[in-house]
């Protein structure tokens, strides 16, 4: 049997997640025995594949890059997952939300707030701008399985992930839905 | 006075038990080892029926009630649990998260806090609505203790612990809707308020992280929101100096 092609995203989180991934220890050469990852930041592939089985998505949709790779990743993609609170909910990245205006923020840091060099981030195609207000992933494609949790530790993750391979869907313990 | 009470037969989700005619439903389902999540709902304060997240349903007419404001009848069927009533909850629940800024990863009451306990619980693994992120101030006046209104799910056990034990009433609710907020006194900050007696009840009952002691860091708030049923009991016992009772 081939192996279930595996990928990973990191979007607008801190890469706790993915850190909390490498967490498995020995568990991920039980992993490589059954999945080929094939797009990962821990992986240097710089284009997602066609005909992935499931991938996880870390972080939130806080820029239009963002935005564009989460679709690309949905219409390639069996299975996706929402993969720790920033994706799940916005969460930390999400924080700027009740301040405002995305530009306003960048100035108050970028601009405002250095002594010599001030300067508006911003080059067309090279910095992609942010979005109004960060989104949680499934608000904008969907979503099948939620793995909450900053990071979701990584029993957690060993569970959603033995889930996936099998399959399934839905979540067998409750506790692993705990936010924070 | 317990020698009045009369028992009377119930049902919770087709199984029998017995409660008596002076509790609510919450009560009898609580003391039968029944649980039915509820945020507003706390023993030894007037009864707000506020939050909605204990709802159930009663089978004469199917309809919803809290509850914890629901008299206890004799032969109710009570239903606790139903794809609707599970449904409705993790609604409720998810709505709750939608309209503050509930961000447990960085909250003082990380993993110790009945919201997201009770998110757990009904099964909430992410929330449907669109968050409304609203900008809401943190109150840092009071020298002893803050109030982080990004936190407050409006569920008022400050403002009745606050009114009907310490007797003080510091807090009370401002505006209406969405645009309603907790304030002390006449809306001055927590540390001009001169009613307040620093006793810290409304701290020890808030189920979020919204209340808390100054230099609390991320998961460190531990509220004793028990402490409170303790209080009303000891009054009308006239308990007030037992040693356990401590905030």
């Amino acid at each position: 049997m081939s192996k279930l092609k595996f990928a990973s995203v990191w979007l607008g989180g801190c890469s706790g997640c993915h850190m909390s991934f490498l967490d498995l220890d020995e568990w991920l050469f039980d992993l490589a025995d059954l999945v080929d990852v094939v797009y990962s930041p821990i992986v240097d592939t710089k284009d997602y594949p066609d005909g992935v089985d499931f991938a996880l998505i870390e972080g939130a949709l806080a820029n239009e890059d963002n935005v564009e790779v989460a679709e690309e990743i949905r219409a390639k993609t069996k299975v996706v997952a929402s993969f720790g609170d920033c994706a799940v909910s916005g969460n930390v990245t999400a924080m700027r939300n009740p301040l405002g205006d995305p530009r306003k923020i960048i100035e108050a840091v970028y601009v405002d707030a250095v002594d010599r060099d001030p300067v508006y981030p911003e080059r067309e195609g090279i910095v992609p701008p942010l979005l109004p207000k960060v989104l949680p992933v499934h608000k904008v494609i969907d979503i099948d399985y939620f793995i909450p949790g900053c990071p979701p530790s990584a029993a957690e993750i060993r569970r959603a992930l033995e889930t996936l391979v099998s399959g399934g869907s839905g979540h067998a313990v409750n506790e692993d839905i705990r936010p924070g | 006075m317990p020698e009045r009470r009369t028992a009377v037969p119930v049902t919770f989700d087709g199984e029998d038990f017995e409660a008596y005619d002076d509790e609510s439903v919450l009560q009898a389902a609580r003391r039968n080892g029944i649980a039915i999540p509820a945020l507003c709902y706390l023993e030894g304060l007037s009864v707000w029926g506020g939050c909605r997240v204990c709802v159930v349903e009663v089978a004469e007419d199917h309809r919803l009630r809290p509850a914890c404001a629901t008299p206890v009848k004799a032969d109710m069927e009570i239903k606790v649990h139903t794809p609707r009533l599970d449904s409705y909850r993790k609604s409720i629940l998810e709505l709750l998260f939608a309209e503050g800024n509930h961000v447990c990863a960085v909250c003082v009451s990380n993993g110790r806090c009945e919201l997201q306990d009770t998110a757990v619980e009904v099964g909430m693994d992410h929330v449907r609505y669109d968050q409304q992120a609203p900008a809401r101030k943190v109150d840092a006046s009071h020298a002893k203790y803050v109030f982080d209104h990004n936190r407050c799910i409006l569920c008022t056990r400050c403002v009745r612990v606050c009114d009907e034990i310490e007797g003080a009433h510091v807090w009370d609710i401002a505006e209406r809707g969405a645009g309603s907020e907790i304030i002390a006194e006449m809306d001055v900050p927590w540390g001009d308020a001169k009613s307040c007696t620093w006793c810290g009840k409304c701290v020890a009952a808030c189920p979020t992280g919204s209340l808390f002691y100054h230099g609390k860091a991320v998961g460190e708030m531990e509220h004793s929101a028990d402490i409170i049923r303790v209080l009303a009991s000891a009054r009308g016992k006239g308990e007030w100096l037992s040693p356990e009772v401590s905030l």
